[in-house]
């Protein structure tokens, strides 16, 4: 039983590897670009539009909406980077409908290189908001004791993000794969619908939190003068 | 053959172990959120926007307490590195 797409190997040259990872993250984004130029090739602004329109429009109004109720002032943005991610995670979860099509996204790799990605992101956005001596003396914020507990908590978050992607997606594969062994006709498809389920809350938790990273990475000294309801659950402490 | 008859039982037993013990921690926790979350819901309907998102985000971050555990687990029945170690060097021999 393979643990993760990386061990399916098409082709191989030398140490070149093509494995069932990259393909079907190929795949994916053929499908999500050309998806997207087809449908926004013939864009109307009046009344009368296509559904496929309708549908890109819904997608993409509900994500401005979520980042804007994180917090974030100027949700465009930051609609490309976040948006990315909740579709590539979003359709791979999805084409697991697909009968062959391994999710990309239960390989360890491509979910560290998300991470990594947030990882990056978050300073870079920071820095743009409040510029680097702000945001470098966000680290120092309580104490000057306080920096290397804020760096570990930096680095423990992405290798939390990762992880719990990662392990969501493969446990949902290897649950059906399992059960197909034990209970072969309905059970599998009763988990699936469920896998279906956490796939896409994986892919809502993965941009929320992205989201809330950069929320509180953003944030210009507004801790006395505007508490939010919801930002010392999710800002302080996340392992 | 000791020392493999050893990993392989040692893998098996803690395998179950770590996902039975590592869930138990996060289903009271995930449970205890999922009454306050109703609980408050029951109060303050108009606010179930924001509960609702809290609650979905927090309790993904219980639960990959659990996964954690979960992805130890299947690294220890499909992909243990001192198997694989121990079966190389009992073919080197």
């Amino acid at each position: 039983m393979n643990l993760s797409p990386d061990q399916t190997i098409y082709w191989q040259y030398k140490f070149l590897k093509l494995n069932a990872t990259i393909v079907f993250t190929w795949a994916l984004m053929l499908f999500l670009v050309i998806g997207s130029i087809a449908i926004t090739s013939n864009i109307s602004k009046d009344t009368k539009r296509s559904r496929w329109q309708g549908l890109l429009e819904i997608i993409l109004t509900t994500i401005l909406k979520q980042i804007e109720d994180v917090g974030l002032k100027h949700s465009k943005k930051y609609l490309s980077f976040l948006g990315t991610l909740f579709l590539f995670i979003a359709a791979a979860s999805i084409g697991t409908l697909i009968p062959g099509f391994d999710p990309p996204t239960g390989s360890l790799s491509t979910t560290a290189a998300l991470a990594l990605c947030v990882f990056v992101a978050v300073p870079l956005f920071g820095i743009e908001e409040q510029g680097i001596g702000a945001y470098l003396k966000s680290y120092i914020k309580p104490t000057f004791i306080m920096l290397p507990f804020n760096i570990i908590s930096e680095l423990s978050r992405t290798l939390a993000l990762a992880i719990r992607l990662f392990g969501n997606m493969m446990s949902g594969a290897m649950i059906v794969g399992i059960l197909l062994s034990i209970t072969p006709f309905l059970f599998p498809v009763v988990m699936t619908v469920l896998g279906l389920l956490t796939g896409m809350v994986q892919a809502y938790i993965f941009s929320i939190l992205a989201a809330v990273y950069i929320a509180a990475a953003t944030r210009v000294h507004k801790q006395k003068t505007a508490p939010q309801s919801e930002g010392p659950i999710l800002n302080n402490q996340h392992s | 053959m000791e020392g493999l008859t050893m990993i392989a039982m040692t893998s098996i037993i803690m395998a179950g172990l770590t996902t039975g013990f590592g869930t138990m921690g996060p289903a009271l926790a995930e449970g205890r959120a999922v009454a306050t979350a109703l609980k408050s819901l029951a109060q303050q309907p108009d606010a179930s926007p924001t509960i609702t998102r809290t609650l979905f985000v927090g309790l993904a971050m219980i639960e990959s307490t659990a996964i954690y555990c979960f992805v130890i687990s299947m690294i220890l029945i499909f992909a243990n590195p001192f198997w694989n170690l121990a079966i190389s060097h009992a073919a080197g021999k």
